[in-house]
């Protein structure tokens, strides 16, 4: 066996076999889009599941209905996405059962701000979108973290193609660097157009997200799903 | 996570430095093993691609019958397609003997299930998901099953194709192929399936042993005796050892 070569301190080189290393995780890419507004919330996620240069499948949704006005969008380390999500819908139940009724989206963006944290040290390595109606049945988005930092804003990208979109958004849906604009708010119609347009302009450079995308929207009213086709190659 | 290792002398007063009743020489000092658990291993006996494929009434897995010692190809009778019970099949790739291991308790359980006599049967969806908790749950204690793992069956009368890595990673799919496959076998079957979205029987099997034929001409981990394993609602049937048909005309025209 080779002995451990260390440059910088051959002194302490010891005849210990070199250790093959085993990554735990993967990054399956995926991205995910979310905009809020005064009285719905829609969030978009590619169905492209890959690693490296393969595909996996075209067909993976990567959103999760936590509950009828909560929905959860993950992109990244897949395999620990499906552990948290079990968890998180198991936790979803538990809180039914207990208390006798729904949790909140706001009780649930919480919960899962804990539930990253509590893996500090082993975190889930995800891009994490929650949306729902908050208390007062305005949209909202809260983002995360890796390791359970959460901040609510009113749209966000994340996933392969976030930091692409993110500035996308901050000109679209901010109006941001904007001159002569004022500050309306966004209509369904127009937040459903963005998000079609902006996965259009991911797929053109991500080579993690393509094929198609889901689209939840959540109003008054209750859940409302969609899809759209990107391009497949 | 603490190594069992050496619990009966006295720990050394800190690492790397010297222990009491032992001559200390500096520098080059240590000796023996690491006190490091050796978390993960790397795959020894080695099966390369498994193909698979939905078809209108069931479903059909593949894989060839080699187990490589590196780059020797070793065991050439290795069986890595398992019937688990009249609903579900299992195909497996990556390191043999987790493969024996993984399928010795998957046949305990079946036959746990048996004994409760309630009629219930394992359906190709809980296999799919107990297999991705036990690769997520290995992962997790960075001692992984080295394998990938392809379920197929039929769910409720409706053919089930799904596959778990390593990682825990899974995903389901029409048409899934692991190692070399993913790259050589996929675009033949996805292309196929474009065209072709709900094949018969007969067509899904020219698919995958064109499959296997292309897999033994380009992966030099392949073998061309292989098993093929059908389900449909009459039940399973693990074909093979099969040949792959080979024509090498062409061979000379290839630098």
């Amino acid at each position: 066996m080779a002995s451990v070569a260390n440059p910088s301190f051959p002194d302490y080189s010891t005849q210990a076999p070199t250790q093959h290393m085993f990554s735990p995780y993967a990054d399956n890419g995926g991205s995910v889009v979310a905009i809020a507004g005064d009285d719905f919330v829609i969030i978009g996620a590619d169905t492209r599941l890959s690693a490296g240069f393969s595909i996996y499948t075209r067909e993976q949704n990567k959103l999760f209905r936590l509950s009828d006005n909560t929905v959860l969008g993950c992109a990244g380390c897949w395999c620990d996405t499906l552990t948290l999500t079990r968890i998180l819908k198991a936790r979803m139940q538990m809180y039914e059962q207990e208390h006798n009724k729904t949790m909140s989206t706001t009780a649930a963006a919480q919960m899962l701000s804990t539930m990253l944290y509590y893996k500090r040290f082993f975190p889930y390595y995800i891009s994490n979108i929650l949306v729902g109606l908050d208390n007062e049945g305005k949209g909202c988005v809260y983002s995360y973290d890796p390791i359970g930092h959460c901040e609510r804003a009113s749209y966000r990208a994340g996933g392969s193609a976030g930091a692409l979109l993110q500035p996308l958004l901050d000109n679209q849906i901010g109006l941001k660097n904007m001159q002569n604009v004022t500050n309306k708010t966004v209509t369904l119609d127009r937040a459903l157009a963005v998000v079609k347009d902006v996965f259009i302009s991911a797929a053109e450079r991500d080579i993690y997200t393509g094929d198609k995308i889901m689209i939840i929207i959540i109003t008054k009213n209750g859940i409302k799903e969609d899809s759209f086709d990107l391009r497949k190659d | 996570m603490f190594s069992t290792y050496d619990t009966f002398s006295a720990p050394s007063f800190w690492q790397n430095g010297p222990s009491p009743g032992v001559i200390y020489n500096f520098p080059g000092s240590q000796t023996g093993n690491s006190h490091l658990f050796q978390h993960s291993q790397a795959p020894v006996t080695t099966a390369t691609s498994i193909v698979a494929i939905t078809f209108n009434k069931g479903v059909l897995i593949a894989g060839d019958m080699l187990g490589s010692y590196g780059s020797l190809a070793r065991f050439r009778n290795c069986p890595r397609i398992m019937k688990v019970n009249d609903n579900v099949i299992l195909g497996a790739g990556g390191d043999y003997a987790d493969f024996q291991y993984v399928k010795d308790f998957i046949d305990q359980k079946v036959i746990d299930e048996q004994c409760l006599d309630d009629g219930f049967i394992m359906k190709p969806k809980s296999l799919y998901c107990w297999l991705t908790r036990i690769m997520y749950n290995r992962r997790s204690k960075f001692d992984p099953f080295w394998n990938n793992f392809v379920v197929g069956g039929l769910q409720d009368g409706e053919p089930f194709l799904g596959t778990i890595d390593k990682l825990g990673t899974s995903y389901e799919d029409k048409t899934i192929c692991t190692g070399y496959g993913a790259y050589m076998a996929t675009p033949l079957l996805r292309d196929a399936m474009d065209k072709n979205p709900n094949p018969t029987e007969q067509e899904a099997r020219d698919l995958v042993n064109r499959c296997m034929e292309v897999l033994y001409y380009r992966d030099a981990r392949s073998f061309p005796k292989y098993q093929l394993a059908v389900i449909t609602a009459d039940g399973v049937s693990i074909e093979g050892p099969l040949e792959v048909k080979q024509n090498w005309n062409l061979a000379h025209m290839i630098h």
